[in-house]
């Protein structure tokens, strides 16, 4: 038998439990926004992969060949396709996440479960996109001839992945909650993303820069750690550690902030949304 | 035995902006911040210290008129937005149809939205899989499963949205106005499928409408909601006979604004509609003699002058027109009532044209001038029936036998 209260909202939580009673959901709202997402497009699948493709060709040309970035040891056109890859989740999850409440308010309003599921989803969808393209960039080292140490690849993958979702995720549910207040928000985000795509280290290596105020927003970042780790694998040198510890405690701050302003606000979305 | 259901001393405050955006903007709530903090904040309790009870295997029909805190209730019932004060235990899963087909999503097609709208109204992927076959012959759809909902009519899209819900199983059920849309075959296959819900498998139901027919027919319990407070709670029978009483009860506010067609030779002044007491009326019961009062005001002489009056479905079909005798007008201010007690129409809404003429040639005409509304009441009148037309009246007759 369930039994439950239903009374004015006192203690916050994660509210882990029902998470996972619902978990289906995200599965559900998942598949929804990437079968939408392509549909109606005749490349379909194809433009998670061609989005990167392209920014990367863009790079390439402009800072690759006209500014002659250094990219370490590797082709410029390998490093900057992975790190904008790695930079996608947090653009396209963003972006989707920081809208979700308002392109779904029409089943807030109507129907109760709990309202994390949808910004999760969201950065699941850009996680699938990473999955397409990440398949992109294995045939690039095969044709840049680019050595990898392939445990160390899978496994900093795996972890920058994880980073990424985690660094999306909190500020994604801050700006979820606040854009059903704020709808100035829906303003801001495009230029905040497009802003901090130069202030991580995602076209260009970390060491290139001189100014001391730059080098400390990067290290404040919290993207830097998984594009850094990435990197690294990529070019098959040791990641700058303090940037991955202090990207980390950045990640880690918007994450308990993020949930933790979303979860006090979410009980009034209805009303507002 | 324990209620499923114990509502114990609700209350919900909203928060009115006046002439503002309906959601702030950040510049606003900067400068509240600095300003003051609660300067065009109106409080209005949509609910006030609602409590009852609910038992296993009741069907409660919650009425009420247009803003008497009816869909606030469900909305804290389904958990969309908390109370203010006091709280609900509930003992048991509760789904809510607020609005059938919620979720919906256009671009995908019959077979994908059944899976996602049954997945956000509770329902496991399991159990879907198991009626998927039911849910697509109850909804008449199986034609075009795979075509996408954007390309349905929107009859279709309702029947889809309807069948996925009707194969919920949750312990109570809540259940608002959606017997108020769909054609009148498939209005019936729903009312059954009601029925067979509440009365044969036990389950708990609340149910919201406007159709008090239909709540009378589902419903053994009522609660009756005034201005966001309990007024009535008990058998459906009484309480129903207490929310018709409350109709008879005078009504205010339906004089029309004239104000802008004072410029013409003639014009009316105030339009009424009446019982046939001459008590206002916001909305007319179906089956009751009713009339329209209106007061008019001839600025010069006006020869051969009648008054017509057209009326309209909201379908923009004008069914019928009515006039007054021709007479000649001298100047000043006039009233004319206009009784009616042999016609009634259908439940519905109505746009009436009013015109004014003299020697049959306009000299004040007014389209969608006013509208009126027939509502049912719950009287079992052949008007009651969906598929009973626009126009409704008995005709003299005899029946002799040979």
């Amino acid at each position: 038998m369930v039994k439950y209260e239903i009374k004015p909202q006192q203690k916050i939580g994660l509210g882990f439990g029902e998470l996972v009673t619902y978990r289906e959901l995200f599965f559900f709202f998942t598949w929804r926004d990437i079968k939408v997402k392509y549909k109606q497009t005749v490349l379909g699948f194809a433009w998670a992969i061609l989005q990167p493709l392209l920014m990367m060709v863009i790079f390439t040309v402009f800072f690759g060949r006209a500014l002659k970035i250094n990219s370490e040891n590797i082709p410029y056109p390998v490093y900057v396709f992975g790190g904008l890859i790695i930079w996608n989740i947090f653009s396209n999850g963003l972006t989707a996440a920081a809208n979700s409440m308002v392109s779904n308010s029409n089943i807030i309003k109507k129907i109760y479960f709990p309202r994390l599921i949808i910004p999760i989803s969201s950065v699941l969808v850009a996680f699938f996109d990473f999955i397409m393209a990440w398949f992109l960039l294995i045939v690039l080292l095969f044709y840049y001839h680019v050595q990898v140490n392939i445990p160390l690849f899978l496994l900093s993958t795996f972890v920058s992945v994880i980073f990424a979702c985690l660094a999306t995720f909190g500020p994604g549910c801050l700006l979820a909650a606040l854009n059903v207040k704020y709808r100035d928000f829906r303003y801001v985000i495009p230029f905040l993303v497009q802003g901090l795509l130069f202030v991580t280290p995602v076209i260009y290596p970390y060491d290139m820069l001189q100014h001391n105020w730059a080098k400390f927003i990067i290290a404040f970042n919290p993207m830097t750690a998984p594009v850094e780790l990435f990197h690294a694998a990529l070019s098959n040198r040791e990641p700058v550690y303090h940037l991955l510890y202090t990207s980390s405690i950045s990640i880690l701050v918007f994450l308990v902030g993020g949930v933790y302003y979303f979860r006090r606000t979410e009980a009034y979305f209805a009303d507002l949304a | 035995m324990e209620p499923i259901l114990e509502i114990k001393n609700i209350s919900k405050k909203f928060k009115i902006d006046h002439e503002k955006n309906p959601y702030l903007s950040l510049r606003e709530a900067i400068s509240n911040f600095f300003v003051n903090f609660n300067t065009s904040h109106e409080d209005y309790w949509a609910l006030r210290d609602v409590s009852f009870d609910v038992f296993p295997g009741e069907t409660i029909g919650i009425i009420g008129k247009n803003g008497a805190g009816k869909s606030t209730l469900l909305k804290i019932l389904s958990r969309i937005t908390p109370p203010t004060k006091g709280k609900i235990i509930a003992r048991g899963r509760i789904a809510s149809l607020l609005e059938v087909g919620t979720g919906f999503h256009p671009e995908l097609s019959g077979r994908e939205n059944i899976f996602l709208n049954g997945s956000i109204l509770g329902m496991k992927r399991k159990e879907i899989q198991n009626r998927f076959d039911e849910i697509v012959d109850f909804s008449g759809v199986e034609k075009f499963i795979d075509t996408p909902l954007k390309r349905y009519s929107s009859g279709m899209q309702l029947r889809l949205a309807f069948s996925v819900a009707a194969f919920l199983e949750p312990e109570i059920l809540i259940i608002d106005e959606v017997l108020s849309v769909g054609d009148a075959e498939f209005q019936k296959k729903c009312m059954g499928k009601m029925e067979e819900v509440s009365v044969n498998e036990g389950r708990t139901v609340i149910f919201v409408s406007h159709n008090m027919g239909a709540v009378k027919k589902l419903c053994t319990k009522g609660i009756l909601l005034k201005d966001g407070v309990l007024v009535e709670k008990g058998e459906m029978g009484e309480v129903a006979q207490k929310y018709l009483s409350a109709f008879e009860d005078p009504q205010n506010e339906t004089d029309f604004n004239l104000s802008k067609f004072k410029n013409t030779l003639a014009y009316p002044t105030s339009i009424k509609v009446e019982d046939k007491n001459g008590n206002l009326l916001k909305t007319i019961p179906v089956g009751a003699q009713w009339q329209i009062r209106i007061n008019f005001t001839i600025k010069e002489f006006t020869p051969h002058f009648l008054i017509g009056l057209g009326f309209k479905s909201m379908e923009d079909v004008q069914f019928r027109t009515i006039w007054t005798n021709a007479q000649d007008m001298a100047p000043g201010d006039y009233e004319v009532v206009l009784k009616e007690n042999k016609v009634h129409y259908g439940v519905g809404k109505y746009k009436i044209n009013l015109g004014f003429s003299s020697r049959l040639q306009n000299i004040y005409y007014a389209e969608d001038c006013f509208n009126i509304e027939f509502e049912d009441i719950g009287q079992d009148t052949i008007a009651l029936r969906a598929d009973a037309g626009l126009i409704l009246n008995q005709m003299e007759s005899l029946i002799t036998k040979k």
